[in-house]
């Protein structure tokens, strides 16, 4: 099963290496990373969409809590949550009609041209893994130029927080 | 002692921390990147009266700096400390890191790194430290400031030392060695992202108290955890309480006393039979402190197919990792037996008298197999007898360390641990090599003991540079080397799975052990017959003062049993050709 794991990590060199070193040592899947500072220069959160069984799973949970780097760690899987992907992608509008296509299927998944050059537009967008997954399949895949994906960041639904002291409130 | 206006190198600070630290011994080597700090320690050794004062203890190689400050460590609890160069000093370090990260032992490395700007650049002698040792750390530092390096060697120390203990790796460039800052040592520590938990769970331990007390066919099964958590004392008031079988783990030997009846022997790939096949039919089984490594288990498919498991460890991510348990219980193993007993006394409630007494008949029947036969009428030294007379001399009391292959197995059937931090071996790693560094770190901490290293002549000769600084610091450790010019586990698998097809585990071209010792300036002695292993044994150990290197020519066929082939259950061991026939048949016919 997917599951989006978050983490606060202290924000030290060598912090990113050793999740990486971890995932790869133990033979556990990682589908996408993604990390930044927060709020609190000292800290880092990450967020890790990985899969796997639930036994796998729960030691990934275990190996990353055992990371003297790691502050506090959530399953967001384990609850309501919210999940958002940003997609950068560059398509190529030679002829009249391609650009039509594009504006108005970018409208549809309400995306954002956010660039415009001779015969390209560059689109924005945001959604969760399917959604980005359905715009690209939906876009003629001989006009793409090239596409740029963040990786999904989540957070939990509600008052469930990740913070260094409280995981909940 | 410190003052807080003391301005002092990065060098200094190093020493001054190991000093506060109350560290002994540093085990090292010098290299160009760690000169500040070795000038620093031959200044304050030239320093009268300073409150305490460490010993460096000079190697021939890095990797027997590791294993030396690893024995250290497992004999006394206290973490044993190295301190090498960078590039080839680092790297020859990180089979000993390994060895101790496996099996949790505390330890701090100091290594040198090239100065600051120029990391990065291909430097001579640099490797990427923290990169390279990064798997087989806890944890590990590389200091970009004079100003944190106190509170990064504290840091170091606490978390070598508390929760799951392991290695702790500190890279400092070596310009940080030459800057100079107040020097403060931090009496305290609090790592916001590192509480590791003491106390089990209330709930939990009074839920396994009742399993326990239901048990019809208990077993208490346990690891490592129980030595390096103090927890040996509580262990055997817990264990005598219950009046249940124990048996333990090759890293677990001594937490409870071999001699006990309750102790039913080693369980494991070449444990006893009684061990293993109690392990199999046990209803509840009580693993303290063990981590159900594959060695211990078998296949896991098969592995104690009706047992409910309790599951007590610190590391939370040891339990259910390997085989799912029914009550885990996370916490420090001395405080959560504790409060076990607690709870099993305030039930007022008994084990199953009736049925424990069935369950040892059951076990008696087992034992009365005699797995661990051996023929003693050989006219070869066979190894069992070497390390069954070293028993009897020493009377079980000595220090012994070992190296991997045969004789480990042999001195852990053999030799009856009665105490903890008795039985030092690399058990994770299995590492060759490690027995006789790891016996001068013992015999350092130990000096009035007698500390044995139980080798073989593959391994002796993976660190038999060693010898040098056992002269050098006149450390009067005793080798004994069961010499059967053969990788002998690897001789026996090749002879039970490879049909017979001995590739290069045959040692030719063995040197002179005699001869060898003797230009160290050791004691060599060479043993050939059965007969004369008692008053070699009894002679070498009467040499107090001196190395003795005792070459023992052994049965090169002598094969470990009972042993659990790769894919096999616990109950499937094949047994000595020597067992009696019975039941050889009934368990080789399971095995296929």
């Amino acid at each position: 099963m997917r599951h989006i794991i978050s983490v606060l990590v202290e924000n030290e060199a060598g912090a990113l290496s050793r999740i990486a070193g971890l995932f790869s040592a133990r033979g556990y899947n990682i589908e996408s990373l993604t990390v930044a500072p927060t709020e609190d220069p000292s800290l880092s959160r990450m967020t890790i969409v990985t899969y796997g069984t639930e036994e796998v799973v729960e030691q990934i949970t275990k190996q990353l809590n055992k990371l003297v780097d790691i502050v506090k760690l959530q399953d967001l899987t384990e609850g309501a949550h919210i999940e958002r992907e940003l997609l950068l992608i560059k398509i190529n509008v030679s002829s009249p009609s391609a650009t039509a296509d594009v504006k108005r299927l970018t409208d549809i998944f309400r995306g954002k041209v956010i660039d415009v050059s001779e015969g390209c537009y560059t689109i924005e967008l945001t959604g969760t893994g399917d959604k980005i997954d359905a715009f690209i399949k939906a876009v003629n895949p001989k006009t793409i130029v090239e596409t740029v994906r963040s990786g999904a960041s989540g957070i939990a639904r509600g008052g469930r927080a990740l913070h260094p002291f409280n995981i909940s409130t | 002692m410190a003052s807080e206006t003391e301005i002092l190198t990065g060098a200094d600070i190093v020493v001054r921390c190991l000093e506060e630290e109350g560290v002994d011994f540093v085990f090292g080597y010098p290299g160009g990147t760690v000169l500040h700090i070795y000038d620093a320690l031959f200044k304050r050794q030239h320093e009268p009266n300073i409150p305490h004062r460490l010993q460096h203890i000079l190697v021939r190689h890095e990797q027997a700096a590791t294993h030396a400050a690893d024995g250290y460590a497992r004999s006394t609890g206290k973490p044993g400390v190295v301190l090498v160069t960078s590039g080839p000093g680092v790297t020859n370090t990180v089979t000993g890191i390994a060895t101790a990260y496996m099996d949790s032992i505390p330890m701090v490395i100091i290594t040198g790194q090239v100065v600051s700007s120029l990391i990065g650049n291909d430097a001579f002698q640099e490797v990427d430290t923290v990169g390279i040792t990064r798997p087989c750390v806890k944890h590990n530092f590389l200091v970009n400031d004079v100003k944190s390096l106190a509170i990064t060697l504290k840091k170091a120390f606490y978390l070598a030392t508390s929760g799951r203990p392991g290695p702790v790796l500190v890279d400092i460039p070596k310009d940080i060695t030459a800057h100079k800052t107040a020097f403060e040592y931090p009496k305290k520590i609090d790592l916001r992202s590192y509480k590791p938990v003491t106390n089990g769970h209330p709930g939990q331990i009074r839920r396994a108290a009742d399993l326990l007390l239901s048990a019809k066919r208990p077993m208490i099964y346990t690891g490592g955890g129980v030595i390096l958590g103090d927890g040996s004392d509580e262990l055997v008031e817990l264990t005598r309480l219950l009046g249940f079988p124990i048996t333990q783990t090759l890293m677990g030997l001594g937490s409870y006393p071999a001699t006990d009846k309750q102790f039913i022997g080693m369980l494991g790939m070449h444990g006893t039979y009684e061990a293993n096949m109690a392990m199999h039919e046990c209803d509840v089984l009580l693993a303290v402190g063990a981590r159900f490594d594959d060695r211990v288990t078998g296949d896991v498919n098969k592995f104690c197919p009706d047992a409910k498991i309790i599951h007590i460890d610190i590391d939370p991510s040891s339990i259910s990792k390997n085989v799912k348990v029914d009550i885990p219980i996370v916490g420090g193993v001395k405080n959560v037996l504790r409060d076990m007993i607690k709870s099993l006394k305030e039930t007022g409630k008994k084990p199953d008298d009736a049925a424990l007494q069935q369950w040892w008949n059951q076990i008696h029947n087992w034992q009365e197999k005699n797995c661990l036969c051996y023929d003693r009428h050989c006219d070869l030294i066979k190894p069992q007898f070497v390390i069954e007379k070293l028993y009897e001399i020493t009377k079980g009391d000595a220090y012994i360390t070992s190296d991997v292959g045969q004789h480990q197995m042999f001195a852990a059937q053999f030799y009856k641990f009665d105490k903890p931090r008795r039985w030092i071996n690399s058990g994770g790693l299995g590492t060759m090599g490690f027995g006789m560094p790891a016996a001068m770190g013992v015999k350092l901490a130990f000096p009035n003991e007698t500390v044995a290293c139980i080798t073989g002549d593959a391994s002796i000769q993976m660190c038999i540079q060693e010898l040098s600084t056992c002269k050098q610091y006149d450390l009067p450790i005793k080798i004994i080397s069961l010499n059967n010019r053969y990788m002998g586990m690897v001789r026996q698998w090749q002879e039970m799975f490879y049909d017979k097809r001995y590739s290069h585990s045959y040692v030719e071209a063995l040197p002179d052990f005699v001869k060898l010792a003797e230009s160290y300036g050791h004691v060599g002695m060479r043993i050939d017959k059965p007969e004369e292993v008692e008053g070699a044994l009894r002679e070498a150990l009467a040499m107090k003062d001196r190395l003795v290197f005792m070459d023992i020519v052994t049965d090169q066929t002598e094969n470990v049993f009972p042993m659990i082939a790769a894919g096999c259950g616990q109950h499937e061991m094949v047994l000595s050709p020597l067992s009696p026939p019975s039941l050889r048949k009934e368990t080789i016919e399971e095995d296929e």
